[in-house]
């Protein structure tokens, strides 16, 4: 009975139409998509949720790197500012000692080997670290000189150095390998005389003590230090970035009188934290390359902290979020069928109780005048078989007695019509079960016979009678062998078998070689307002038959393959659920 | 079964008029009437073995008619007429005192069956 109500829109794919008694509920198209509601609870839970947690997060994590950048990069810059001081102290000290040189012996004294000699051990023994010590009269010609090399007379008088300590008064040079083949620098400083001339006392120091200053930093294996000039030529040994006097790899940084702490990047791209200071009265640039992991080692470690954190939060909120979402609008949703299958039911109901009372009341009208008839055509008998032969006798009695078979088959109709009546009346009552298939057969015999279709029965011996509703079962077979008749081609097969089960039950098996049911829409075949018959189908003719027999205490299983046909396996208590 | 007498009772004048003609061409003396009222009236001047009365009629339903007889004519046996499917009223009407019941259309042979039963209940020939 899939044609009952063909007021009713069909449900497509996902989309439910709730009942059309509460038109609030319905979308704009009078449907309900739950799969649209799911996913605007997900969106809209899931927006309110993790904004927040994401904004906090943003916020904490450029506080948390702006505090902690701050306070790793801090030690850094006073480690490098101590470390300026220092080498500048030391530069110091040691042309504070050639003054003092200067200031205690008269150039003449200075001129004498033994005595520059013996100011040479006076300042190593004081200071350490000098070489050699040189005097130079205004002229450029060194007058005296103690050391490894024999250098008195020599004549510095075109150098730069020379002019520069002319100038400036005192002097650093850069570190070069000079005679020796042996690293050094050169410092010096001027005395002025009363009467306008000057000499110069020049020390050459060992380079090494500058390597003191670089390596006294405390530097991870991942870390460089070391010391360049203003021309970017290393004055010192460096781990990473080039040979001792050739040119750095990392250019000379612009100057700053006070140290710095950048943040720069190297030829591949990776960054690096960079900490120079430039020492003042010298050539001479402290540097210090930190590698940006090993120097926000604590910073990275939050970070990954912080970042975990918010991915797992997400993760877990997403999965509780769709989990609660997808339980609540399940449960909705069942609820909305349950109802929708309650209210079509009792819809349904009062239909059939309404097409009940039509019956009847047809049914007895027409009743009377079929009795009457019957009478007209008995009597009509009564007096022709009374009467002696005459010519047309026997056609007479033929047709009386066409009259009286027709009024049989309307006497039958009216009395299907009054047991359809009498199906509104749930009662339970034995029910040979082959007989109320033959029955419901009775309804469809004349479709099937039109169309070809084989109908054939199997029954099982011994099958015992059931206590059930008649009406309510007739119900379940028409619907079912209804959809059997509209699924078989002309020509098709519709098989019935009758079982008995293990279970002491009994099995109804309708088999039909029809187009079959695919399995997306199996799944939704019971389904109310399911229905593949698009113009005429309400898709409530088998979700009713599921009701009614799971009222009667039944089950009720489809099997269906596309092309080979559908088979509906009802299984009935011998006594049905009173309901 | 000689001069077996037989009231008609059934609004369709149609129908009773025709079975009563039936019924003469069989031997059966029968009248016919069209209401329950009419029947009553007739009852208290005549003398039926049966009365063929249908359930369902404007007025007196054939049940009450039933009772009256049941009342006024004990041995009167009573045959009820009821349509497909209202085997129920049929089978009521026989728990209040009806000889027997038959369904629309009527089989003239059984309805001749049973009356004949019916009158020799009503004659004292059957013990009840």
């Amino acid at each position: 009975m899939e044609s009952i109500d063909k007021q009713k829109p069909e449900a497509e794919g996902e989309e439910v139409l709730l009942g059309p008694d509460k038109p609030d509920d319905l979308g704009p198209q009078g449907r309900f998509s739950y799969r649209r509601i799911w996913r605007h609870t997900i969106l809209l839970t899931l927006t309110v949720s993790l904004a927040p947690l994401v904004l906090m997060t943003v916020m904490n994590y450029h506080q948390y790197q702006k505090a902690l950048t701050a306070e790793m990069i801090h030690p850094t810059s006073l480690i490098l500012s101590n470390s300026k001081r220092s080498l500048e102290f030391f530069l110091a000290e040691r042309l504070s000692a050639l003054r003092l040189v200067l200031y205690d012996k008269s150039p003449n004294d200075l001129c004498d080997r033994d005595r520059l000699e013996r100011a040479l051990r006076s300042v190593n023994t004081s200071f350490g670290g000098f070489i050699d010590l040189g005097l130079i009269d205004q002229n450029g010609g060194q007058c005296g000189y103690v050391g490894p090399y024999e250098l008195t007379g020599k004549d510095y008088k075109g150098q730069d150095w020379f002019r520069e300590v002319s100038l400036r008064g005192d002097y650093v040079s850069d570190v070069f390998m000079g005679y020796r083949g042996v690293p050094h620098f050169v410092i010096a400083v001027r005395q002025d005389h009363d009467d306008g001339s000057f000499h110069v006392l020049r020390a050459t120091v060992g380079a090494d003590t500058l390597s003191h200053h670089s390596v006294s930093l405390d530097l991870k294996p991942t870390s460089d230090s070391f010391i360049i000039n203003l021309d970017g030529v290393l004055q010192t040994k460096s781990r990473f970035n080039g040979e001792f006097l050739e040119t750095c790899k990392i250019p000379v940084p612009p100057y700053r009188s006070e140290s710095q702490v950048v943040e720069q990047r190297d030829a591949d791209g990776a960054p690096y934290i960079l900490g120079y200071a430039y020492v003042a009265r010298s050539p001479f640039i402290l540097m210090m390359v930190k590698r940006r992991e090993d120097l926000l080692t604590n910073w990275l470690a939050l970070r990954g902290d912080l970042l975990g954190f918010l991915l797992a939060s997400i993760v877990l909120i997403t999965i509780v979020v769709i989990w609660s979402s997808t339980l609540m609008v399940n449960r909705i949703r069942r609820a909305d069928m349950r109802r929708a299958e309650f209210v079509h039911n009792m819809e349904y109901t009062s239909k059939m109780a309404s097409l009940g009372r039509l019956a009847a009341g047809v049914a007895h009208e027409i009743n009377n005048p079929l009795a009457i008839i019957n009478e007209k055509a008995g009597l009509m008998h009564d007096l022709v078989g009374l009467s002696g032969e005459f010519p047309q006798k026997e056609r007479f009695l033929k047709n009386i007695a066409a009259i009286t078979k027709s009024v049989d088959r309307c006497s039958a109709v009216t009395h299907r019509l009054l047991g359809f009546a009498k199906r509104m009346d749930v009662a339970l009552e034995p029910i040979d079960v082959e007989e109320l298939l033959k029955e419901v057969l009775s309804f469809l015999g004349k479709e099937a016979e039109y169309r070809n279709i084989h109908i054939e029965f199997h029954v099982e011996e011994k099958i015992p009678s059931i206590e059930s509703d008649r009406g309510q079962l007739q119900q379940v077979f028409l619907n079912i062998i209804n959809n059997a008749v509209a699924a078989v081609d002309k020509g098709g097969r519709i098989d019935l078998w009758i079982e008995n089960t293990r279970e002491g039950q009994v099995r109804v098996r309708i088999m039909d070689d029809g187009h079959g049911i695919s399995k997306e829409n199996l799944k939704k075949i019971f389904e109310p307002f399911f229905t593949t018959k698009k113009e005429y189908g309400t898709g409530l003719g088998l979700s009713i038959t599921y009701g009614i027999v799971q009222k009667l205490g039944g089950s009720i299983d489809v099997e269906s393959e596309v092309g080979k046909g559908t088979t509906f396996t009802i299984v009935l208590p011998l006594k049905a659920t009173r309901f | 079964m000689e001069n077996l007498r037989v009231l008609l009772v059934d609004d369709e004048t149609e129908l009773v008029e025709t079975l009563a003609e039936r019924l003469e061409l069989r031997g059966i003396a029968a009248r016919a009437v069209t209401s329950g009222e009419d029947a009553l009236r007739l009852l208290l001047d005549q003398d039926f073995d049966v009365v063929l009365l249908d359930v369902k009629m404007p007025g007196i339903s054939g049940l009450d008619v039933l009772k009256l007889i049941r009342r006024q004519r004990p041995r009167t046996q009573v045959i009820l007429i009821t349509g497909h499917g209202s085997a129920e009223d049929g089978e009521s009407g026989v728990r209040d005192g009806a000889f027997d019941y038959v369904m629309k259309p009527i089989d003239i042979d059984t309805l001749v069956g049973k009356m004949k039963a019916a009158a020799r209940k009503a004659r004292g020939l059957v013990r009840p």
